[in-house]
């Protein structure tokens, strides 16, 4: 172990490597690889890790990153890529096949506005997009939660009740470049958390399968069951993964969402990401002074965990949620998602969205006052609010 | 009836490449490719995973849970068969296994949908073999035009005759200078074998243009296929020839310069009045004479010379 000062980048690189080179005593580790800003040093760490038994293959389009990927986890490797924004985009078709294929990939992706226009900066639109696709998401709001998140990921995706890839998102250059102390579990310590690869599926010639045929609605449709069936098992395994990482690396990776003072809490903020980190200065400032205010930080996004939500806001009259995305026509991911979670089940709760720092605005602790403030003199819900950066 | 000029059937066990009871058309190029695919595998004591993307290929397997593949094989994204292969062939190698990993595509997922996953497998020298059954049309939807649809090809989105030449794939293919490109035709089965066994034998990426008949799509008569194809060799539509590293090419079989109306007038993709006969004609005798140059010049030596 080693605490290093690094970036969010750096973060992802290493435990994507480490992980890779865990399981050099099964099937080995490969990955496709291709650039794009803000999260090209990602690949380009793992580009140059001494693995003992892996191939970093550096291909042309994201689209083939992901089918690298694909074909080496068919073939039981531990596969793993990264990406970010329009090249999310334009790996969107294998993102998909990873998913319905059972694949435990993990993807580390740095959140990126969607171009057009051409902007380098924070939103989490890229992701949001693949909402209905079967991967779990995890948003991070530290180089720490970045690296420890990813370790847990592959645990999590391939434990066998789950079989699902997993996805872990970070800030552009919030979290992507900026340097913070991190520790860097060395490599004996990740053998002992990551159990070797066992893809009960993975193609064999002693066994030979055809994967992704023709298979008539009935039994197709049972396959998507299975999907949610194993997206119902996360909580459970999730919270195994994490227990062990505690055990293992004496230190907690955090789970589904993270609370500040809802025990009491009449006023929520929910936030995801390093709007959180902002948020949970004010929360606390603000409960030091005697206020009955909270903060939910929801890091896994899939599966949604409308139940953690639910608990958390037990005691909430008013709930404001912010949210670095839009969906056109509607408003914040997070706050469609959180409304449909309290539906039926808190009808009296002022439930208000508020569009925050998308495209990389910065989201700032005066911002974050005046939504309070807002949250706090409403008698009813409006439209999404728009937040403008001046 | 067409023969496959006395080579027998192979015999169908539970390890043969392609089962029985598959569900590709009466006369399918394809299906005949396969069969000898599994053939010279099961000869050479190989065996192979198969990576197909989007086409008739992957529809052969029919319906789950019943296969028609004896081998292990994934379906991939239309584009993406190519990157595929390589990851599985990567963890193959890593893991010191035999088999050949084949990508086995249509001339959509080859000459269009998939040449930039393709030239980029090929570029990296992926240890992959890459088999286009090109049928000169996207068959399994129906029939549209593909870069491989030859000239005067009527297909539904060409509905008066493609306009365009055919694509150059195998130019392109050799551009890349990967170890072994070739041309296979069922109606020379023995020096598709040969080519296939020569395939089996290099390591790299290895990439196979075989002739496709297909009946549907080219509104011919299924017992035709063979003749077809052989029409195509003998016309000097369709050539057999090899390229070693991009560097060095060998002619296999010398067209006779059949008139090729012989080929044209059994498809009735085909019509009087669409093809451009002495177009055709020149552009056949002058693909084959920068070959004759190419092999002359730049001849493929053998170990025996």
């Amino acid at each position: 172990m080693s605490i290093e000062v690094v970036s969010g980048n750096h973060a992802a690189g290493y435990a994507l490597s480490v992980a890779g080179e865990a399981n050099r005593g099964a099937r080995g580790a490969s990955c496709g690889i291709y650039p794009i800003t803000p999260q090209t040093e990602i690949v380009e760490y793992v580009a140059s890790f001494p693995f003992h038994k892996s191939r970093v293959v550096p291909v042309e389009s994201e689209h083939s990153a992901m089918a690298v990927s694909i074909g080496a986890s068919l073939a039981g490797a531990r596969a793993f890529t990264a990406s970010s924004s329009n090249g999310i985009a334009y790996m969107v078709e294998n993102i998909m096949v990873a998913g319905y294929y059972r694949l435990p990939i993990v993807m580390v992706a740095v959140n990126r506005t969607l171009g057009p226009p051409w902007n380098i900066w924070a939103d989490q639109g890229d992701t949001l997009m693949l909402r209905d696709f079967p991967w779990i998401q995890f948003y991070c709001e530290s180089n720490q939660e970045v690296l420890d998140t990813t370790l847990l990921a592959f645990r999590l995706a391939e434990d066998h009740r789950i079989l699902l890839p997993a996805l872990v998102a970070m800030d552009a250059f919030i979290v992507s470049h900026t340097q913070a102390e991190t520790v860097l579990p060395d490599q004996p310590t990740v053998d002992r958390y990551l159990p070797e690869l066992d893809l009960p599926h993975r193609l064999r010639h002693e066994d030979p399968k055809t994967l992704g045929g023709l298979v008539w609605p009935e039994v197709a449709m049972s396959l998507r069951q299975e999907i949610d069936e194993a997206m119902g098992r996360v909580d459970e395994v999730l919270a195994e993964c994490r227990t062990a990482f505690v055990d293992v690396f004496d230190r907690d990776p955090g789970g589904a969402v993270e609370t500040l003072g809802t025990e009491d809490a009449e006023i929520v903020i929910i936030a995801s990401s390093s709007i959180a980190t902002t948020v949970r200065e004010i929360v606390k400032q603000r409960r030091r002074a005697g206020e009955k205010i909270g903060l939910v930080k929801i890091k896994m996004f899939r599966p949604f965990p409308e139940q953690a939500l639910r608990e958390a806001c037990r005691t909430a009259r008013k709930v404001a949620i912010l949210d670095r995305n839009y969906a056109a026509g509607v408003g914040g991911v997070f706050w469609q998602e959180t409304k449909a979670a309290f539906q039926g089940h808190r009808d009296d709760l002022l439930v208000q969205n508020y569009l925050t720092g998308l495209c990389g605005g910065d989201v700032t602790p005066a911002m974050v006052e005046e939504i309070i403030a807002d949250v706090i003199a409403r008698s009813a819900e409006t439209k999404p609010v728009w937040m403008a950066t001046q | 009836m067409p023969t496959l000029e006395g080579v027998p059937p192979i015999p169908c066990t539970e390890e043969c490449l392609l089962r029985p009871g598959n569900t590709n058309c009466g006369g399918c190029g394809m299906g005949v490719g396969l069969t000898m695919l599994g053939r010279a595998l099961a000869e050479a004591g190989d065996t192979c995973t198969l990576a197909i993307p989007a086409c008739c290929g992957i529809v052969t397997a029919g319906a789950f849970p019943t296969t028609s593949y004896g081998v292990p094989t994934v379906a991939t994204t239309f584009a993406s068969a190519a990157a595929v292969a390589a990851g599985i062939a990567t963890i193959r190698d890593l893991n010191e296994e035999r088999g050949q990993v084949i990508c086995w595509a249509g001339d959509g997922g080859t000459y269009d949908i998939g040449i930039a996953t393709l030239s980029a497998a090929a570029e990296r020298n992926e240890n992959i073999i890459y088999i286009c059954y090109d049928n000169e049309i996207y068959g399994n939807t129906g029939g549209q035009r593909s870069s491989a649809t030859p000239p005067g090809a009527r297909t539904t989105t060409t509905p008066g005759g493609k306009s365009e030449d055919k694509k150059d794939i195998m130019a392109i293919m050799a551009a890349h200078q990967i170890p072994y490109a070739a041309t296979l035709s069922i109606a020379h089965p023995e020096d598709f074998a040969r080519k296939l066994r020569t395939a089996f034998s290099i390591s790299g990426t290895r990439f196979l243009l075989m002739h496709s008949p297909c009946p549907t799509g080219w509104k011919s008569e299924p017992a035709d296929s063979v003749e077809l194809v052989r029409l195509a060799v003998a016309s000097g539509l369709f050539s057999l020839y090899e390229v070693w590293n991009g560097r060095a090419w060998r002619i296999n079989v010398e067209p006779d310069w059949t008139d090729p109306m012989e080929y044209f007038k059994r498809q009735r993709r085909f019509r009087d009045g669409e093809i451009d006969l002495q177009a055709t004609e020149r552009a056949s005798r002058d693909r084959f004479q920068r070959l004759e140059v190419l092999a002359r010049e730049f001849p493929y030596k053998t170990k025996e010379g």
